[in-house]
């Protein structure tokens, strides 16, 4: 349905997406950025405006919705996987795509985001992971870093924080991405691919929160230091990074490394290609886990595995029961099994 | 000689009530009875008791199951308060059951069972069967165990096998009693265990050598008949409250023309109508049962906004969990129907128990002002008609409905007669066509208040909702205090509006007098019997019972008024009386509560009911 419809034809543009409410983020917020890049990917996907829905939850980044002219949906925290997950179930024609945040997926929504994930809901999600709750104004969340000051714990978390990634890979989503608020260009490109992908397409943004946590992701994003602390990964490519290209990541016994080619005897050959098509969790999982300093951060698609659906196998089976089932009405259902008449 | 096969006597209705251990199978029994006396052309009602443990332990009081059938040449509206009858297949179902039957019961026990060990775990001191404490009823002692090895001693069948058919020995005790046919229950053996014709036979020969066993020793004087009822012409089946509300919302589904959705948890109770609507994805119906309750409704709510016609089945803990959720189904003016099958609360509570006990929740149980509609189902039939209209009503005025059944009813049967989808009233959702120029989210059906239903998918109509308050009309995001108070009215009003669209309240009996007994729900059929009864004995007493709740009919408060007294009754602490309290504070109500997990008996309303007659 939707892959056959002709870009070109639709004629659709930013401004078919753009929406008419002022959009009240804080100036110098990483979500404006994210908002501009959605805007950007939705009227080149070859599907209709009509078709696309936005649903959240609760929190900064769940404003999202009435910032899209698109059909849309802001829930109640933490359960924007669950309306989503009807939404494409009632209407698998349509483009779903949830906007989440770490508070709202991680904490108070995470029984619902294993469920999604783990079942394969035919879903794009993009959670904006500031690590920081912003709308309640400062409080830590389940992806802040252990030790982090903040409201309220002024003496350092004491509790050990989720990463995206391996909560996906974990709950045995089928696609993994990551990208970052500051490059536009990347965001766009990954975004298409999650829209591409069947099934729940799970993006970690590392989005800025200016007010309440600025800086959190500034290793990986700072200009002085991303390049040596992101690893852009594409498939079939091998994981070089680095200032002056000569890094790479290797696998060594149970874990990976970072080398550097030229030293000890490393050349590219050495370097580990990437496959994000592997049904194996095992590597994507450990590039999810790398982060800065010791290692760079992955940045693109880190999974990517072929399965059916959710939705698709539930409406399979209603074409099947619809075909081989005596029962064709309510009337034969009311009249099945034991009945008696009396006269 | 005159056998006593040819004395029978005639009976207006007789309760029976089969108890076993939790893997005896009575419920099946009592199933099989219930065939036969459908088709004898009785009305009826059953009732099963069962454990909350699935296999409690062996032998002991706690896992006793029971299944009870009241059936009568008259119409039926309860499953009876004592039985006539109780077949007791071991020393733990007698004793869970003595104060469940009536002075002058028959009762029919497995002698085998009585045996030391198992009377010790039943707590008897000594053999109630011949130790002197069943004086006064008829006591049928038949070695039913012994018998039912006997009878299929010719068949190769191990004795477990042969052991598991002696609750047909029971039955077929029963069916001698009552002069039943065997052939509907000999058709079933062979359907159900078509793949082994060992167990068919088995049986077979099981509870025909009980039908003969009963008429060989003579043990009763005489046996019985119930001649069929007076109902109405027309094709019937036995229905559970649960498979009923189940079928009421495909029906309401299938007459929209929109594809049912269910987002559900298991959850005692109410779990059977989940599992009834995940039979019937031939009818493009989707039961998806999630994560937890908060999902089944949320996930509900996603269908309803993308255009399915939207139900969440729970029990009152899962009632508490998607209290956030309906306020958001409040706020966004989405069709929702929210099934509470009621049990014993609070938290876990009594789980296979009944109650009334989550009025209050359903009516003011979230945060904000969020009024919903709240339906409550009468009877174990009834389910099928409050499910459909609770549809009808949340789809056509865009508002959430919280249906409220109870386990008695849930599991509880009775006779339905059996409709034509295309007689049920017709249900037309306010579905907003392509591009229409004058759509607004939130822009209202002058009458009723409702806004329509703009389905994602449909060209030039995008537009964005959500749990913040909304301004009237566009639907943008609002802040502003006049709006907020608006808004807040318009919701209340848009339910009270749903007045016009309900029967208003009946009285049975006179129209006006002394006494007016009030109810509401699944006690129905209980009140109705008890009002029945004093009214053949000549007195004059009055019953108004409640299927709408919110809104209440237009005519309640005035016909409250033509009373002298009026008693509310509820299994509760007093919910409804104090809502009706709140609404009509000029009248005084008195009220009448049971809270034992049990419902109403008909003796105990009929005592409170000729108190206050004599007063």
């Amino acid at each position: 349905m939707q892959e056959s419809i002709d870009v070109d034809k639709l004629q659709l543009t930013k401004k078919d997406f753009e929406s008419d409410q002022m959009v009240k983020w804080c100036p110098g917020c990483g979500d404006y950025s994210i908002l501009k890049s959605v805007e950007k990917v939705f009227p080149e996907l070859g599907i209709p405006k009509e078709d696309f829905v936005v649903v959240s939850g609760i929190g900064c980044s769940s404003r999202f919705p009435y910032y899209m002219n698109t059909y849309g949906m802001h829930g109640i925290h933490g359960r924007a996987a669950a309306l989503a997950t009807g939404i494409k179930l009632a209407n698998p024609k349509l483009s779903v795509w949830m906007i989440t945040g770490d508070g709202d997926s991680m904490a108070i929504g995470g029984n619902h985001f294993i469920h999604m994930a783990r079942r394969n809901v035919d879903l794009n999600v993009l959670i904006f992971n500031n690590k920081i709750y912003g709308l309640t104004k400062g409080q830590f969340s389940p992806t802040t870093p252990k030790g982090s000051k903040t409201k309220t714990s002024p003496q350092g978390t004491f509790e050990a924080p989720f990463n995206p990634g391996e909560l996906v890979i974990g709950s045995r989503g089928k696609f993994f991405a990551r990208v970052v608020d500051t490059n536009p260009k990347h965001m766009a490109e990954i975004f298409t691919e999650a829209a591409k992908h069947k099934g729940a397409s799970i993006v970690e943004i590392l989005a800025n929160c200016i007010i309440f946590n600025n800086h959190t992701h500034g290793l990986i994003t700072g200009r002085e230091t991303k390049a040596d602390n992101q690893l852009y990964l594409q498939a079939g490519k091998p994981m070089i990074f680095g200032k002056d290209n000569d890094k790479g990541i290797v696998f060594k016994g149970t874990s990976l490394e970072v080398v550097t080619i030229g030293e000890n005897g490393i050349t590219e050959e050495d370097i580990l290609v990437h496959d994000p098509y592997t049904k194996f969790p095992g590597i994507h999982m450990m590039l999810a886990n790398m982060m800065p300093p010791a290692y760079p951060a992955a940045l693109g698609v880190i999974r990517s595995v072929k399965a059916d659906t959710f939705d698709k196998e539930v409406w399979d089976s209603v074409e099947e029961e619809k075909k081989t089932s005596p029962l064709k009405s309510m009337d034969d259902l009311l009249r099945s099994g034991n009945t008696w008449t009396i006269d | 000689m005159v056998s006593t096969k040819d004395k029978v006597v005639e009976l207006e209705h007789a309760v029976i009530r089969f108890a076993g251990d939790s893997g005896d199978g009575m419920q099946l029994t009592g199933n099989l009875f219930s065939d036969s006396t459908a088709f004898a052309g009785n009305d009826f009602a059953t009732f099963p008791d069962y454990p909350a443990e699935i296999r409690a332990p062996q032998g002991t009081v706690a896992g006793v199951s029971g299944f009870q059938i009241h059936f009568g040449q008259t119409n039926i509206h309860t499953s009876g308060d004592l039985a006539d009858v109780l077949i007791a297949m071991n020393p733990a179902s007698l004793k869970a059951n003595m104060n469940w039957i009536t002075n002058e019961a028959i009762i029919i026990v497995d002698t085998d069972a009585f045996i030391e060990k198992n009377l010790v775990k039943a707590g008897y001191e000594s053999d109630p069967t011949i130790d002197g404490s069943l004086n006064g009823h008829l006591v049928v002692s038949a070695p039913i165990s012994t018998l039912t090895k006997e009878a299929v001693r010719e068949l190769d069948l191990d004795n477990k096998s042969a052991q598991k058919s002696k609750n047909m020995f029971a039955l077929g005790i029963v069916f001698y009693m009552f002069n039943r046919d065997f052939k509907q229950t000999f058709s079933f053996f062979e359907e159900k265990f078509k793949k082994n014709q060992l167990i068919v036979d088995a049986n077979k020969r099981v509870l025909t050598a009980g039908y003969h066993f009963a008429h060989t020793i003579e043990a009763f004087a005489n046996t019985f008949v119930v001649e069929p009822a007076p109902l109405e012409k027309g094709l019937y089946r036995n229905v559970t409250g649960n498979l009923a509300t189940a079928w009421g919302l495909l029906a309401a589904a299938e007459r929209s023309g929109r594809n049912l959705f269910l987002g559900s948890y298991p959850i005692t109770p109410a779990s059977e109508i989940l599992q009834e609507l995940s039979r019937h994805k031939q009818f493009s119906s989707v039961a998806f049962q999630a994560e937890d309750e908060i999902a089944g409704i949320v996930s509900t709510i996603g269908a309803s906004y993308a255009g399915a016609i939207p139900v969440t089945t729970t029990s009152g803990p899962g009632l508490s969990l998607k209290s956030e959720a309906i306020g958001l189904a409040v706020m966004m003016e989405l069709p929702i129907v929210i099934v509470d099958v009621q049990r014993g609360g609070p938290s876990t509570g009594l789980p296979t128990k009944s109650e009334q006990s989550d009025l209050m929740q359903a009516l003011y149980g979230r945060n904000g002002e969020a009024p919903v509609i709240v339906m409550a189902a009468q009877s174990s039939a009834d389910c099928f008609y409050a499910a459909y209209e609770a549809t009808k009503l949340s789809v056509e005025l865009m508002t959430p409905v919280i249906l409220l059944t109870d386990g008695s009813l849930a599991n509880g049967s009775e006779v339905f007669k059996i409709p034509r989808v295309a007689d049920l009233p017709e249900i037309t959702p306010p579905v907003v066509e392509a591009n229409d120029p004058d759509y607004q989210p939130y822009k209202r059906d002058p009458e009723t208040l409702a806004r329509r239903w703009a389905l994602p998918g449909t060209e030039g109509l995008r537009h964005r909702i959500g749990g913040l308050e909304k301004e009237n009309g566009s639907g943008n995001v609002s802040h502003d205090p006049l709006n907020h108070q608006l808004m807040s009215e318009i919701r209340e009003e848009k339910v009270e509006r749903v007045a016009k669209h309900i029967p208003e309240l009946e009285i049975i009996g006179e129209d006006e007098g002394e006494l007016l007994v009030v109810g509401w729900g699944g006690t129905y059929g209980v009140m109705l019997t008890a009002l029945e009864k004093m009214r053949e004995e000549g007195k004059k007493v009055s019953m108004a019972h409640f299927k709408h709740i919110k809104p209440l009919p237009s005519n309640t408060e005035e016909v409250l008024s033509r009373f002298k007294k009026i008693i509310v009754c509820e299994i509760n602490l007093g919910q409804f009386v104090n809502y009706l309290r709140m609404r009509f504070p000029g009248i005084e109500f008195l009220q009448f509560n049971k809270i034992q997990g049990l419902p109403f008996l008909v003796g105990e309303l009929k005592e409170k009911f000729e108190a206050l007659l004599n007063e």
